[in-house]
């Protein structure tokens, strides 16, 4: 519980400094999970306008497609919120190998 | 979200405060609330309570059919034990499993011995000045196992003027009530004494240090997780 704190306190950190170095920067947090997901309700991943990014949303599954599409959201503003699991074609491609489902939502820091 | 919010929730964050980032999951409008520090229990404000409480972040859809996302951000879960006597080993192992970062302070060396609690913060000082060191929050509970006044005492003084969500003290009924009398001559009252549950953990015949853990732990989490009925059943001792 202290280490999973930890891991938030450094990505929100990230987030502030990143926007206040004048980056575009987006928000991506798992907001809804089902079955075996790796990663809790609350986890967050950061990105900037260049494709870094910290935290983590999956174990390494779906970041790739979640940065694409946090990149989408700093260059038009809107908000998404995305299924990623096995019953979907997409995440099928980007593959949650355990099986699990979770529902990710990506906002601009603005 | 707006990085004023983000700056105010960092903030809040740092100085140990629990509080509840809310983001409507079609506007993206995000708005914190502090559900331990407010009274009213609207919809959302107890829905935010709700999730505080269990620790649980989650989706909750409101009558307006407003869907938002409810972000805990709780500080640390951690247990300061007075006395590292026989009963604290076994305690602050269950406590640290439970998910607590324990403290253990003694001013008694061979007590407080790094061979006796590996893996656990000793505080080597007089019980006043560790628990001033421990710095004890909302997320904190107190836990008192020395029995003896000039150890128990000065820790709980310094305890009671703060929030902890648990203060425990190990002793039998009558030394209990002996506590609760020199408490009242430093000027304690009802209100501070029903935050106190002596003697300590839930009344289940344990014996051995290690049943008393577990009917210490049994009582913290209770404290934690159902707050109204465990401060009544305090009121109650």
């Amino acid at each position: 519980m202290a280490n999973e704190a930890v891991e938030h306190d450094k990505v929100l950190e990230k987030a502030a400094e990143w926007k206040a170095g004048g980056k575009g920067v987006a928000l991506a947090t798992v907001v809804a999970t089902w079955g075996s997901s790796p990663r809790p309700v609350g986890s967050q991943l950061v990105v900037e306008e260049g494709g870094d990014f910290v935290g983590s949303v999956s174990g390494g599954c779906i970041e790739g497609a979640v940065v694409t599409e946090a990149r989408r959201t700093i260059q038009d503003g809107q908000t998404r919120l995305i299924d990623y699991g096995i019953s979907d074609e997409t995440a099928w491609q980007v593959g949650l190998a355990c099986g699990g489902k979770c529902e990710v939502f990506i906002e601009p820091l603005e | 979200m707006k990085s004023a919010l983000l700056e105010q929730l960092l903030q809040d964050r740092a100085a140990k405060r629990q509080v509840v980032l809310v983001t409507d999951l079609t506007s993206g409008e995000g708005q914190l609330l502090y559900p331990g520090e407010s009274e009213g229990d609207d919809e959302l404000l107890s829905a935010a309570r709700r999730v505080m409480v269990a620790d649980k972040s989650g989706i909750v859809e409101l009558g307006d059919g407003r869907k938002l996302f409810l972000h805990v951000h709780n500080p640390p879960l951690r247990m300061l034990i007075v006395g590292a006597v026989h009963i604290a080993q076994p305690l602050s192992q269950m406590a640290s499993l439970a998910g607590y970062d324990v403290a253990i302070v003694d001013p008694r060396r061979e007590f407080a011995s790094a061979d006796r609690f590996p893996g656990i913060t000793l505080i080597d000082a007089w019980p006043d000045d560790g628990v001033e060191q421990f710095a004890p929050d909302r997320r904190s509970a107190i836990v008192t196992l020395t029995h003896d006044p000039k150890l128990d005492d000065p820790a709980l003084i310094k305890v009671l003027r703060s929030d902890v969500f648990y203060i425990g003290c190990l002793g039998s009924n009558r030394t209990h009530g002996k506590r609760l009398e020199r408490l009242s001559a430093e000027g304690f009252g009802e209100a501070d004494f029903a935050r106190i549950h002596g003697p300590v953990g839930l009344d289940i015949g344990a014996k051995s240090p290690a049943e008393i853990a577990v009917s210490i732990i049994a009582e913290v989490t209770e404290a934690l997780r159902r707050p109204a009925r465990a401060s009544a059943a305090a009121a109650a001792q």
